[in-house]
């Protein structure tokens, strides 16, 4: 499996190339560049899969983990030292084929979307630096290699995100998105060197007897990594730079801040998934715990913002919550119980990367389109772009987890796990699964039904977009729509290793579609018409509620105040003055005691003869009178 | 002759060529031409020490030469290398070279300027090739003494005050090393002023407590060491470009090398014994210098309150004393000298087109001068430790060395000084966003053209330099770590 070196080599080649000698180029030949570079790495990533998947399990009954490369890039001790490689198991290698296929939609996509666009060369340079870094993060043999593509994928965000640097709104958004993920990175980071520190090593299969002394400091790093998790896949209260994020163009958004970039922390978990379940389940239920805060907050604001890319994006955030839900919920150490929330969380990382890609393409073009993300702008425009209408509603129907779309397989695993952990939880996520099919819905019908704004549609009519645009929504929708049949995905990707079958719990099964259904035939009622007296009513009855979900429960508000106004005002603007007013005012003070000391003896010196003379003299006298005494 | 010698005898001829130089195409001849023999130099020498470490050759200092000056105190004119000195050999070679293209057309009295900035270099290289207290002590002076100079003279704002304050407080920190320096000879036998020499001595404990806190104060001052550090803001922002490239570059690394090859080595128990509360106000730097950057509104201030924080991290991985985390503040002094001098560079050459540095007034300059921007923003997100640029390799190896010391005070101090890599992200962004992005509205500021040729190759040569270190850290960290041995074994023997 040597070749999967290219995985990495060729985006990396790209980036260097777009970025020195884009600009020189025309447009269509640097996004060419990139979409054939991007091409390339998908049909390699297929065929290491195939490859992988299709060499069959080792006598054990598990896939083996492959090392192909591994060059050891800086050594610190004997025992640790930094190693950049590529490492093929279930997970990275299905990692693989979901990063390269988002990513190549993307590039495809972004032909049309970025058309005419300044920085269009810079733009691809980024998306290049980006594929590298996220693939170099899932194929990493060892936990620093994944610190340091994870730094990397953080910074490529932060570019993307920034892209429309004369915007202040992104400029504010991509420094915040930098800062709050470095935030977390710093857990994740103090995590690494725990673990380094009393595993003797970076890879991700410690020694049996080095796990055995650490004792309770592993559930501590492993907690910490989780921090570093949590910040770069959003959940509560680290997520506040995601809907921000969206001020990116979109197909970013689709790619970074929808179907790979954030779940990076879900990978984390699971890449540390053995050591989670062996040692440190407690530390796994805060993972559970969080999750499914996350999804319930991440859930209410969805129901109520008006800009599309903030509904997804908050959708994204909750979806996410519900794959660590997954992940958090197998403690039980029976393989077969506790491996399915396991294979549940990856299975719905796969199926959410399809739909949200898609989700966030179609908007991509109604946004196009209308030239707004506002739902006031919108409505009715079903008539006008029927491509991206029907595969909206094929991502619609997949997240609320309507059968026989993917999403109803995934989510339907995770309500299971769920409830085989307790039933509190199972209803819980039960409840939030409905919620996402209402707001789905509620988004779905203020956009292409509900009351038209005609006065804008008139002004400029909306149109469908080119083929470029929406092709890569048909192929994301054609997989979404098989990805749940296919395969069984249980088979490759599962907990120990070994072949998982998947069983459809009837009963949760009946009880999610029931849930959905009535969710989104309440989102009909609510929303498909063109006036929504119930909706406006509810607003108004609870006018409070709705405000402050709207404005997502003052989050933002109370980290500005901390960011502004504690540590900006109350921290760095104090120290700064002491700096100035006392540190280097004593060396000031310093200097003109000195000063003052040369002032005082100065006039001593005055330079007549006659006043040296009578000292003279004096001294004379006075040391007389000393020895007279003395004698 | 030996080949370490070269490397004064260079400078000595720079300057030469400098005093016979009718107009400035001739200075700047020299200048080239004796920069760039300087670099090629200090490269074949990196290159040479390297093969014949392969080669096997164990002595911990290599090319080792002596000659006596002055019998009656032992003094001598020995010089010799380990890693250590190679890797700041070509950290302060690589920088001399880009200042001599950074200061290109630098008015007025050009010859003067030269030939005060050749000594400084002058002084720079003898440091880190002596081997000899005394010798080393006479090199750092004739450092330090053209600075007062560069700045008074050359410099922008509060310039005869700053420079005043930077000399006369660098010199308060010389008379403490030379009762240091004295200390020491005389605590080790009077016999010898030789670094190695005195190694292999020991020095009664009561001598090593009284005389590590002088010498490591002494060596701290220009290390940047909390509370000693005011010199450094005032004087960054009045020096120009190069001398502030240099200055930061490489002058603050005298301190953490003074500190690290006299104080540590030769006074371990010492070390032992005060390296607590060093270790303290090292903390205090690395995290009170970050946090002191993210309210200035002057870009010199800015990177001089980084720059004390991120050499604090240099004195503070010292006082870790394990290998790893002495290697990482070798790494750290190389990488920091690198990319401030690069951020030292890109402000000059902003300044002397807007003629502020206030990040109040600067706004949009990315569609104005797109490369000296774009050429900001990697300086940044190499000093905010990206992957990929030195700055990461050495904070990694800094923290990692930290962390094999597991009690809770030293567990306790690492903390809280990774914290710093979160207020370095802040500061660094703040000022990308304010200065960088945005739209321009001044009109002035919108007929400013982007970077010459001259400039380009300075900001291109460090970048390389940047990233080429930060790519493929495995020689240098070889290098490096295995000349760490011997100090950092002498302070395990308690």
């Amino acid at each position: 499996m040597e070749f999967t070196i290219l995985i990495l080599v060729l985006p990396a080649i790209c980036f260097p190339l777009l970025a020195l000698f884009g600009m020189k180029m025309p447009h269509r030949v640097a996004g060419t560049i990139g979409t054939v570079a991007i091409g390339a790495v998908t049909i390699l990533s297929y065929i290491t899969a195939l490859n992988y998947f299709g060499a069959g399990r080792t006598a054990e009954g598990i896939f083996p983990t492959l090392t192909p490369w591994n060059i050891r890039w800086l050594p610190f001790t004997e025992t640790l030292h930094i190693d950049m490689g590529i490492m093929l198991d279930p997970i990275s290698v299905m990692m693989l084929v979901v990063i390269t296929t988002v990513s190549l939609m993307v590039h495809i996509y972004s032909f049309g979307y970025m058309k005419g666009e300044k920085g269009f060369q810079r733009y691809y340079a980024f998306l290049s630096l980006f594929t590298f870094s996220m693939l170099g993060l899932v194929v990493a043999t060892n936990i620093f290699q994944m610190y340091i593509f994870w730094e990397l994928v953080g910074v490529s965000s932060y570019l993307l995100i920034g892209f429309y640097y004369t915007k202040p709104e992104a400029i504010a958004a991509s420094k915040k998105a930098f800062i709050v993920t470095r935030f977390a990175d710093l857990g994740f980071l103090i995590g690494i060197l725990l673990y380094g520190y009393y595993m003797q090593t970076f890879t991700f299969t410690p020694a049996a007897d080095q796990l055995m002394k650490a004792g309770m400091i592993l559930p501590w790093a492993l907690g910490l990594m989780f921090v570093g998790g949590a910040g770069k896949s959003a959940m509560f209260p680290l997520h506040i730079w995601l809907p921000d994020a969206m001020e990116g163009p979109t197909p970013v958004s689709a790619l970074i801040h929808a179907a790979t970039m954030v779940v990076a922390g879900v990978y984390l978990v699971a890449r540390m998934f053995p050591l989670f379940i062996g040692f440190a389940p407690e530390t796994l239920h805060v993972v559970a715990y969080v999750g499914a805060f996350t999804a319930f907050y991440a859930a209410t604001v969805a129901c109520v913002q008006s800009d599309i890319k903030r509904v997804l994006a908050f959708s994204t955030i909750s979806q996410i919550g519900f794959m660590m839900v997954a992940l958090g919920v197998c403690t039980s150490m029976d393989p077969h119980e506790g491996g399915l929330g396991y294979m549940a969380g990856m299975f719905h990382l796969f199926t959410h990367a399809m739909f949200k890609a898609l989700l966030f393409l179609g908007a991509g073009c109604i946004i196009h389109a209308v030239h707004s993300n506002e739902m006031s702008t919108m409505g009715g425009l079903r008539k006008y772009m029927p491509v991206t209408h029907i595969t909206f509603l094929i991502a619609c129907l997949a997240i609320a987890g309507i059968w026989p779309l993917s999403g109803f397989f995934s989510k339907d695993e995770i309500l299971a796990a769920c409830f085989a952990f307790s039933p509190v939880m199972g209803w819980i996520m039960t409840a939030i699964a409905g919620m996402t099919a209402f707001y789905m819905f509620r988004l779905y019908y203020c956009i292409f039904w509900g009351k038209e704004n005609t006065e804008l549609h008139k002004e400029h009519v909306p149109h469908e977009s080119p083929l470029t645009m929406t092709v890569p929504l048909m192929i994301l929708a054609a997989i979404t729509i098989v990805a749940g049949w296919i395969l069984p995905f249980g088979h490759f990707v599962s907990s120990d290793g070994k072949a998982y079958d998947i069983h459809i719990d009837t009963g949760v099964a009946a009880i999610s579609l029931v849930v959905a259904l009535f969710a989104i035939g309440l989102a009909t009622y609510m929303y498909a018409r063109s006036s929504q007296p119930l909706a406006d009513s509810l607003a108004r009855r609870f006018s409070g509620l709705h405000k402050a979900a709207y404005r997502r429960f003052y989050l933002d508000e109370i980290w500005l105040f901390v960011t502004k106004k504690i540590i900006f005002n109350c921290i760095s603007t104090p120290i700064a003055w002491f700096d100035r007013h006392v540190i280097d005012n004593f060396m000031n003070m310093l200097a003109a005691g000195t000063q003052a000391c040369g002032t005082l003896i100065r006039p001593v010196q005055t330079g007549k003869i006659q006043t040296y003379t009578i000292w003279f003299f004096a001294g004379i006298i006075i040391l007389t009178v000393i020895l007279l005494l003395a004698l | 002759m030996n080949i370490l010698s070269i490397f004064v005898l260079i400078p000595l001829l720079m300057m030469l060529g400098l005093w016979i130089s009718r107009n400035l195409n001739q200075i700047r001849t020299v200048m080239v031409t004796g920069s760039t023999m300087l670099l090629a130099l200090s490269i074949y020498l990196a290159a040479a020490y390297i093969s014949m470490r392969n080669a096997g050759a164990d002595a911990e200092m290599l090319f080792t030469d002596s000659i006596s000056w002055y019998a009656p105190l032992d003094i001598c004119y020995s010089v010799g290398v380990d890693g250590i000195s190679v890797v700041m050999l070509l950290l302060s070679s690589i920088i001399v070279f880009t200042g001599t293209f950074a200061s290109w057309k630098l008015q007025p009295l050009t010859k003067e300027y030269f030939l005060w900035y050749t000594l400084l270099s002058l002084g720079v290289f003898g440091f880190f090739i002596s081997n000899d207290m005394f010798t080393m002590f006479m090199f750092y002076e004739v450092a330090l003494i053209p600075m007062y100079l560069l700045i008074g003279v050359w410099g922008s704002g509060k310039k005869e005050y700053a420079a005043m304050k930077l000399t006369l407080m660098l010199m308060g920190g010389s008379a403490f090393l030379l009762i240091g320096i004295l200390g020491i000879y005389y605590g080790a036998g009077a016999e010898t002023m030789n670094i190695l020499e005195i190694a292999q001595k020991h020095i009664p404990l009561e001598i090593q407590k009284i005389f590590f806190p002088v010498v490591f104060l002494g060596f701290g001052v220009l290390g940047a060491l909390f509370p000693f550090h005011t010199w450094s803001p005032d004087g960054h922002a009045s020096a120009p470009t190069a001398v502030s490239m240099l200055h930061a570059g490489v002058l603050m690394k005298l301190g953490g090398y003074g500190c690290f090859r006299i104080a540590m080595y030769l006074m371990p128990e010492g070390a032992q014994i005060w390296g607590d509360l060093f270790l303290i106000l090292t903390t205090i730097s690395v995290v009170y210098g970050a946090l002191s950057a993210v309210v200035q509104t002057d870009l010199k201030y800015i990177n001089a309150y980084s720059s004390v924080s991120h050499c604090g991290l240099v004195l503070f991985a010292l006082l870790m004393m394990t290998k790893v985390s002495a290697t990482g503040a070798i790494l750290q002094m190389l990488s920091h000298g690198l990319m401030t001098a690069m951020f030292f560079a890109l402000i000059g050459m902003i300044y002397c087109r807007t003629h502020t540095r206030d990040i109040r007034e600067l706004r949009g300059l990315m569609k104005i001068m797109p490369f000296l921007a774009v050429g900001y923003i990697i300086a940044g997100l190499a000093n905010l430790g990206l992957p990929g640029f030195s700055g990461f390799v050495a904070e990694m190896t800094v923290f990692t060395g930290s962390f094999q010391n597991a009690d809770l005070f030293h567990r306790i101090c690492t903390i809280i000084a990774t914290t710093s890599i979160v207020v370095t992200a802040v500061y660094i962004l703040r000022v990308v966003g304010k200065i960088l992005y945005g739209t321009c509205t001044n009109e002035e500021h919108l007929k400013l053209t982007d970077a010459t040729w001259e400039e380009r190759f300075t900001i291109i040569c460090l970048v390389i330099a940047i990233a080429g270190l930060g790519l493929a850290p495995y020689w240098v960290n070889d290098l490096i770590s295995n000349s760490v041995e011997p100090i950092i074994s002498q302070l395990a023997v308690k």
